[in-house]
């Protein structure tokens, strides 16, 4: 509520000091492609901050199977295919990429159920392991141009909404529905909540432990796919500042981060007052007197303020509710 | 008998190990690892990356963990560069450092202020927080690299020990910014290890509660603790920028995580309470050892991110195996 409260302030606040830009169809049509990408990753780490962990893995995975996508697709783009061999083309880049995220999921998991390490640890290692892998098959340069139809996941429109937002949309929904209506989602919450006594009650902690890395791998995978499909290319490195932005989102969005609680609408409405915060920045910069002090980096303060902010908020409120 | 078993057992023994057997395969393969010049190398990239691990180890121990000191480290060392130039300042480098260490204690201090007096997690605070600073930073102070130091600090950078020079000409030692790892090694080491202070700092990782039911301050202790890594991270930036020999505000944000991982190689454990100076020194070289010699076996640099990912994840590993914490699969987090 609380939340839903920020996002319509900044979205008035920065209307009011945009008239006549913001509150337009061509800005809110250039954020529906802008931020879904970013939604998506905060999916996957609310995911696993809501068992207690935390996957830093997210952002690194999702590049390293949008790599191999694009891998398949420059292959088809060079080979010129029509018709059935373009489809299958499709198909097996989307099954690499799934495959894997499948597996850096898998390693995650193993890492953290089996070996017990902490998630934090284990998926720093794999964040390097991961790049590394996309470094190597790469040596750093960017894999680009692929056929014109695999623009569509990424830059595409479908019953006039963009395609990025309809897929963030639909995987908004699946993690709602799983977290609040399955007895995975709640099983997920009381591991959070406190893993020994969900333990001791019977829960397969390890297991549940396995699939939320999966889970959130998967999730990586996606973004990955939309990210090359947007930008046209993919880089081993494309997107390393979504990882702090992701865990930001999450926890403006209500996820505790002592584990136990989070919900896909909080990451929604979060990922959207940051956008209209960043979107109104950027045309603040049209504005006389204060354009000039606004660039990327008043970006960075903003969202870091906002963040700690939010948790002062958070801490206070919730003493209140305690006396 | 016992006490050399408990040595032979313990985690730094073999971290050592694993140093020496590395050394030794790499000096097999390419004979030119053990020539001074690459040995003092060797000391002289450990220096701005141990610093800052001292400083991570602190935190590791009280049961925290810090991100934002990188972004402290670029913020201190730009802004005193910029006013020390300012100033015309062209006295002894001493003031730069004191200048950049306060800077930062100043830094960690706003980080201290919202984790004791909030109680907020301070992986959270420590990533909105290096967010602003760096927003800050290159927002309203500056985006262009300072190339013409102020005087002291170039000559800081020339300055080194044992100064001999090789007979193609060539003037090795050891660097200056080296022993300033050294000395705030060891001031950690007493720290920790003779003071109060430092036991309480235990205390605090193993657990808060019976830490704060045993008399410790925990709000005052948090602002020692978050000051203290600020101070050492203004220091390490310095370093940095004097080794470099200009002051990019773009620098060393972007290796915090390397950083944790040399603390955590050295056997800092992440849940606090556990890890030691003379580990952390060994992950730092470990770590420093692997990125600078992959050229002299001829790896391609590009491996480089892949192995270094794959020591965090095998070392944590064994580590983790040998936690008594690891309940049914439940990593203590």
């Amino acid at each position: 509520m609380r939340l839903l409260i920020i996002t319509v302030a900044v979205l008035i606040i920065m209307s009011l000091l945009n008239p006549g830009r913001f509150l337009t169809y061509r800005n809110f049509a250039s954020m529906c492609y802008q931020f879904p990408e970013l939604g998506i990753f905060a999916l996957a780490v609310m995911l696993s901050l809501v068992t207690g962990g935390i996957d830093l893995s997210v952002v690194s995975a999702g590049n390293l199977t949008g790599l191999l996508a694009a891998l398949i697709l420059t292959r088809a783009a060079a080979a010129d295919p029509s018709g059935p061999m373009l489809a299958i083309y499709f198909a097996a880049a989307i099954v690499a990429a799934f495959a894997a995220g499948i597996l850096c999921g898998w390693i995650n998991g193993v890492l953290i159920s089996r070996f017990a390490i902490t998630p934090i640890l284990a998926t720093l290692g794999t964040m390097q392991l991961f790049m590394g892998i996309a470094l190597v098959i790469t040596r750093g340069h960017a894999v680009a141009g692929y056929p014109k139809a695999a623009q569509f996941i990424g830059n595409g429109t479908l019953a006039g909404l963009p395609v990025p937002l309809l897929i963030f949309l639909l995987l908004a929904c699946l993690v709602q529905v799983m977290l609040s209506r399955t007895r995975l989602g709640l099983h997920l919450c009381l591991v959070g909540t406190n893993p020994v006594a969900a333990c001791f009650s019977g829960l397969d902690v390890r297991r549940l432990l396995s699939r939320t890395y999966l889970l959130t791998a998967l999730l990586s995978a996606v973004a990955g796919l939309v990210i090359i499909s947007r930008t046209n290319s993919a880089k081993a490195d494309y997107g390393s500042s979504y990882l702090l932005q992701a865990v930001l989102v999450a926890i403006l969005g209500g996820v505790n981060p002592r584990g136990g609680f989070g919900s896909a609408w909080g990451v929604l409405l979060a990922v959207l007052s940051l956008q209209f915060l960043s979107s109104g920045l950027n045309m603040l910069q049209l504005n006389e007197t204060i354009g000039p002090y606004i660039n990327n980096f008043t970006k960075e303060l903003t969202w870091g303020a906002l963040l700690l902010l939010m948790m002062v908020v958070n801490y206070c409120c919730g003493r209140r509710r305690a006396r | 008998m016992d006490r050399l078993s408990r040595i032979l057992h313990r985690h730094e023994f073999s971290l050592a190990a694993v140093l020496v057997l590395l050394a030794s395969i790499i000096a097999l393969i390419n004979p030119a690892f053990l020539s001074p010049s690459n040995l003092f190398d060797l000391c002289k990239s450990s220096a701005v990356l141990g610093i800052f691990a001292l400083g991570v180890l602190i935190v590791l121990l009280s049961g925290g963990i810090d991100i934002s000191f990188t972004a402290v480290a670029a913020l201190s060392m730009y802004v005193t560069s910029k006013v020390l130039l300012a100033a015309d300042y062209s006295g002894s480098v001493i003031v730069a450092f004191v200048v950049a260490g306060c800077l930062g204690l100043l830094l960690g201090l706003f980080n201290a202020f919202f984790i004791s007096c909030y109680r907020l997690p301070t992986l959270i605070v420590t990533l909105g927080s290096a967010s602003v600073f760096r927003g800050f930073l290159l927002a309203f102070i500056g985006t262009k690299i300072v190339t013409s130091l102020p005087a002291g600090m170039v000559d800081f950078s020339k300055r080194s020990l044992f100064a001999t020079t090789l007979p193609g000409g060539e003037t090795i030692g050891l660097s200056a910014s080296f022993l300033l790892f050294v000395a705030a090694a060891v001031a950690v080491w007493v720290l920790l290890r003779y003071t109060m202070l430092g036991k309480a700092i235990y205390a605090l990782g193993g657990n808060p509660e019976a830490a704060e039911r045993a008399g410790f301050n925990i709000v005052r202790l948090q602002f020692f603790i978050y000051g203290l890594v600020g101070f050492l991270s203004g220091m390490a930036g310095m370093t940095h920028a004097c080794m470099m020999r200009n002051a990019n505000p773009f620098d060393l944000v972007g290796t915090e995580l390397v950083v944790i991982a040399a603390a955590v190689l050295g056997g800092a454990s992440i849940t606090g309470g556990r890890g030691t100076v003379i580990g952390t020194v060994l992950g730092v070289f470990l770590l420093v050892t692997i990125n600078n010699s992959l050229i002299l076996l001829g790896i391609p640099s590009y491996w480089q991110k892949v192995l270094v990912g794959l020591v965090i994840v095998i070392s944590t590993g064994i580590t983790a195996r040998r936690n008594p914490r690891a309940l049914h699969g439940v990593a203590a987090s």
